[in-house]
């Protein structure tokens, strides 16, 4: 065993400690700094000098008081006891520490950040028995962690081995023994958990490409700008144009088996409103409460400022261990701006070289870092198991303007861009995406999903994409001359348009019905909108005139689809293309065209 | 803490703007408070905010003029800064420093606190809900305030920032009753004239002890302006989380404390971000406002309601702009509509209010309350519009219905926005005037609203069922 190293203060400058004596630890590990023992990180070394990015408080410490390393990386605990938890960005329990100090988060409280008094009930894979051949991701059992839930105990990466003993099934903690294997003539003991360091990937088999789309319930993505399943997105929109809400729809509805909020930098009203929301609101497949499948990880924006950086990485680390047991995660990231920010602040203090704006040169580099690690993959482990890890990132760009350095950089990773447009948000266009700005690179990739249950998935789309876009051009037009200068058939386009817009892309993330949208109600409501477009076109060629396709009782039923529940939406939508038809039908008999 | 030596430094570096660079003994703590002793007898308070093996840096409120590098004397506190807190401070005027300015004793303290107080934990938090009626129609109806928000003012020179934030404190109430509350008044920068036409307006509801004022004015030292928040919020969550009391905290003008954290940055000669203001400008606001809020199973709250002047009227402006990213919506003024005489001259497409969802609705406003408000922003936005394009192309080109858009944008700003600044509106007098004015509207427009509350509110309905008078809403709330 080596001696850890205990060196002592010599600077303190905000977050940023410099400690002198610190030979022989190493970039990355884990320190305890002061007497309080306050959890920091090592970011840089120069001689003997540590540069180390503290994450809690440092108001209170004095030069020379004892910085002891810890001999390891920052990791996540990762077992039985997450799923439904909020944890801040060193994975300590808020909840238990609000139980135990209060409302009001202190500094220095050392909580383990997975109980290790509560048994899991154990059921140990029956297929399994001693002698056999054993490596990282076997599964060695399941534990129901809740309803929505079975948590598989995997052996964790590196070790490779045969079983010796798995115990049967029963309550165990997350400490006890629950196999012992025997690897390079050692015998390794296995508990239900596992550690990882955090800014470490998980190992896979290798990458799949990303063909399924991940189903979002939210038309304007799942239509136009879909996101694929181990796919990353981008979410830019200025202060107000409603980020925060969409990434919270996204982890309410999302088909997904598990989904990770990670609050990084933002508001605390907003992270109790979601960990209440995710109590109340019910999975639309399973009726149990949305927090049964979702962990939180919450360093609100008055949290010290280097946790921002853990809080996305950890999010990260425990999405790629769900993802390892062969389910689809999808993490959500808000907002990655204000870790950008807080790696601002750190390389300031550490007097780098600044790149744009002051934000440190590597900012793209730690971006990838984390956008990376996305992915549809062949786990480790038997059975073939295929999971996949979604990233969805916010940027609040300042002054909304995206040709700042975080969008720039982080258009560069991504895959599927939602813009959001603060002046459709004003007004009141919700979800704010912006259908000019956005696309999405998996339109292609994901088209074989549709094709099989919704052949028509792609000529709707590009249909209204086309509406939408000559829309933009003909209101330059509008603008300069007014809407009495087109011809009629602009004229019925333009109305199109608004019906593309107000009745199909337009979404009430609160209404209980509208909220969740399936894939099969998306695509029929956009059969519904552009058959009555055809028609419309139609019957205005044969000399119907337009006022009296505007005045078409069957309009304001199409703009009052939406609230049409799901199940009955089929019949609704039979009688509202039947009743389309008759409509236009009698409009050509009226001037003798049919 | 105590400590029978005390740390004293006879020896500064140098001085410069409101820092000071002094040789450091054993045992200075980094934040913690220090005392300069000028020759003049004079005692500053000063903060540190880097400390080295070489040389500890500390920013001194009121500034380092008349200090002498040879005299200069500076006793550390061994402790951060803290205040004195008691419930005898309502009805008493402080300056940035919590020291009273009002001619009256000092106060007893009950507590010692911390002026940075501490982040509520986000797992506790109780979501805000509860629906504070302001009696001004476009902030209920439009961009509803809840208990636990923090909804700034983001308005112009000029604008009537000020009567507006005054008449909310005049008149915001809460359903229920035997509640107490509190409001606290910090003045950050600003001029007399502003900060004793509040004192003077709350004197005049008779609600002065109900009051705890910080005013620290243009003249005071800019060093000061950055603890004054601090110090009136960390009164606030004394009254609140100690004491049960439902706080609204009123800032003016947050604009002020952001030009003194850039001069701050400028001297300590960081980095500049946007526009010359500090790169953490973002976190050192949001250590400010997030300070705002609900706790579960405690009976009081924080509500917050800063007020900004926007540099040139330009929401882009960093001020702003990272104001909005953290505060849960804003108001913004409009120096159009000012200009056309419409009090609160609040700009409904801009203005928002992040909240207003939990606070409205059946048994806290009225089933209509949400979807009239969106009815009525997305028909004014339509109004807009028309009223570009029919600049460009004149009224007479437009067809029968979007004139009807434009008289309604029109009426929507004098009856529904405009009212009087002592007018008190209820919740069901700002609906039903909304309802009037969308019914100036083709009701099969009215797609935001649901057919049972259409035949239920529109005044068409209500007109035929009540043999043409205007029935009062049921659920009428109690003051």
């Amino acid at each position: 065993m080596i001696p850890l190293v205990v060196g002592k203060i010599r600077r303190i400058s905000g977050p940023l400690v410099v400690a002198e004596g610190m030979s022989g630890s190493m970039v990355y590990e884990v320190v305890y700094v002061g007497e309080e023992r306050l959890i920091g990180e090592i970011i840089g070394l120069q001689g003997d000098h540590a540069y180390i990015q503290v994450y809690e408080d440092t108001s209170g410490l004095e030069v020379g008081e004892p910085v002891e390393g810890s001999g390891s990386l920052l990791f996540a605990e990762l077992g039985p006891g997450i799923v439904g938890k909020v944890f801040d960005g060193l994975q300590r329990p808020l909840s238990v520490i609000g139980s135990l100090i209060g409302p009001f988060v202190k500094r220095g409280v050392k909580v383990p950040a997975l109980p290790r008094d509560v048994k899991w009930h154990f059921t140990r894979n029956s297929k399994l028995k001693p002698g056999d051949k054993v490596g990282p991701g076997t599964i060695l059992g399941v534990v129901k962690e809740t309803q929505l839930i079975d948590h598989y105990i995997m052996v964790p990466p590196n070790i490779h081995g045969r079983l010796k003993e798995l115990v049967s099934d029963g309550d165990y903690t997350i400490t006890d023994l629950i196999a012992v294997v025997e690897a390079d003539g050692k015998e390794v003991e296995l508990t239900m958990l596992q550690k990882w360091p955090v800014r470490k990937p998980r190992p896979y088999v290798r990458r799949l490409e990303p063909t399924e789309p991940l189903i979002t319930g939210q038309r304007v993505l799942d239509m136009m700008f879909p996101i694929a399943r181990g796919g990353k997105a981008a979410v830019p929109g200025g202060f107000g144009s409603g980020k925060t809400v969409l990434l919270q729809t996204l982890t309410k509805w999302a088909r997904t088996r598990l989904n990770i909020y990670v609050g990084c930098g933002e508001r605390g009203n907003e992270m109790a409103d979601a960990l209440h929301s995710f109590l109340k609101l019910k999975d639309p497949a399973s009726g149990r409460p949305l927090a049964e499948k979702a962990v939180f990880i919450a360093n609100t924006s008055n949290m010290p400022v280097a946790a921002r950086e853990t809080s996305v990485f950890l999010g990260v680390t425990i999405g790629e261990y769900f993802r390892d047991m062969g389910y689809d995660v999808l993490l959500v990231a808000d907002s990655t701006s204000r870790w950008a920010e807080a790696m601002r602040e750190i390389s300031a203090r550490l007097e780098e070289m600044p790149g744009e704006e002051g934000f440190p040169a590597y900012l793209g580099s730690r971006l990838a870092e984390f956008y990376e690690r996305s992915g549809r993959v062949k786990c480790l482990g038997e059975g073939n198991r295929v999971g996949s890890l979604t990233i969805v990132g916010a940027v609040s760009p300042p002054g909304a303007d995206f040709s700042e350095p975080v969008t720039q950089n982080t258009l560069r990773y991504i895959g599927t861009l939602i813009a959001l447009d603060v002046s459709l948000a004003n007004r009141r266009h919700f979800p704010a995406v912006s259908w000019l700005l956005s696309y999405s690179l998996y339109v292609e990739t994901v088209e074989r999903w549709w094709r099989e249950s919704f052949p028509q998935w792609r000529r709707l789309r590009d249909e209204a994409l086309n509406i939408l876009q000559r829309e933009a051009e003909l209101m330059e037009i509008v603008r300069l001359v007014g809407p009495d200068a087109l011809p009629d058939n602009d004229k019925l386009l333009l109305d199109a348009a608004r019906m593309i817009r107000e009745d199909f892309l337009q979404q009430n993330a609160f209404h209980p019905i509208d909220s969740y949208c399936p894939p099969e109600k998306t695509v029929l409501m956009m059969d519904v909108i552009l058959t009555f477009y055809h028609e419309a076109l139609r019957a205005l060629n044969n000399g119907v005139p337009l006022e009296k396709i505007r005045a078409l009782p069957v309009r304001v039923k199409i703009a009052r689809m939406k609230e049409v529940p799901y199940d009955q939406f089929k019949d609704a939508y039979n009688t509202l293309i039947t009743e389309i038809q008759d409509s236009i039908k009698e409009l050509l008999k009226e001037v003798g065209a049919e | 803490m105590t400590e029978l030596y005390v740390k004293e430094v006879r020896k500064a570096l140098s001085a410069k703007g409101s820092l000071l660079f002094v040789k450091p003994v054993p045992g200075i703590k980094y934040n913690e408070v220090a005392e300069v002793i000028l020759e003049s007898g004079e005692t500053r308070f000063g903060q540190v905010i880097d400390v080295s093996r070489d040389v500890a840096v500390l920013q001194v409120f009121g500034g380092v003029s008349e200090v002498n590098l040879k005299n200069a004397h500076v006793r550390f506190k061994g402790e951060v800064l803290r205040i004195p807190v008691s419930l005898d401070m309502l009805g008493r005027i402080f300056d940035g420093l919590a020291r009273p300015i009002d001619g009256g004793p000092q106060i007893v303290p009950e507590d010692w606190l911390d002026i940075n107080g501490a982040p509520i934990n986000p797992a506790v938090r109780e979501p805000p809900s509860e629906f504070i009626e302001t009696g001004i129609s476009a902030i209920d109806g439009l961009f509803s305030v809840v208990r636990g928000q923090k909804l700034p003012i983001f308005s112009g020179a000029g604008l009537p920032h000020n009567r507006i934030a005054a008449q909310v404190v005049r008149q915001a109430r809460v359903k229920g009753k035997g509640e107490r509350f509190a409001v606290i008044f910090a003045a950050i920068g600003v001029t007399y004239e502003e900060a004793y036409f509040f004192i003077e307006n709350l004197r005049k509801t008779g609600n002065i002890e109900n009051i705890v004022a910080f005013i620290n004015t243009a003249a005071s030292p800019v060093i000061e302006r950055i603890v004054v928040p601090r110090v009136a919020l960390t009164t606030a969550e004394f009254l609140a989380w100690r004491h049960g009391m439902h706080v609204l905290v009123v800032m003016t003008d947050m604009t002020n404390y952001c030009e003194a954290l850039r001069e701050l940055s400028a001297a300590r000669e960081e980095i500049p971000g946007r526009r010359g203001y500090p790169g953490y400008m973002y976190t050192d606001l949001a250590t400010i406002y997030e300070r705002a809020g609900r706790i579960q199973g405690m009976k009081g709250s924080v509500t917050q309601m800063p007020i900004l002047t926007m540099p040139n009227d330009d929401i882009t402006h960093p001020i702003p702009d990272l104001t909005g990213y953290i505060t849960e919506g804003q108001i913004v003024l409009s120096r159009d509509l000012h200009r056309k005489g419409v009090y609160p001259p609040v700009d409904a497409l801009l203005s928002l209010s992040r909240l207003m969802k939990d606070g409205v609705g059946p048994g806290k406003t009225r089933e209509d309350h949400y979807q009239v408000f969106m009815q009525l922003i997305a028909a004014y936005t339509e109004g807009q519009y028309l009223r570009e394009l029919s600049a460009i192309i004149g009224v007479e080109s437009l067809s029968e219905r979007d004139k009807r858009y434009l008289e309604y944008a029109e009426l929507f700003e004098r009856k529904f926005i405009n009212q009087g600044e002592f007018e008190r509106r209820t919740i069901e007098e700002t609906l039903d005037i909304g309802w009037e004015l969308l019914s100036m509207l083709p009701e099969e427009d009215l797609k935001l609203i649901s057919v049972e509350n259409i035949k239920k509110y529109h005044p068409k309905y209500r007109k035929a069922l009540k043999g043409g008078e205007v029935s009062v809403a049921t659920n009428t709330k109690g003051n």
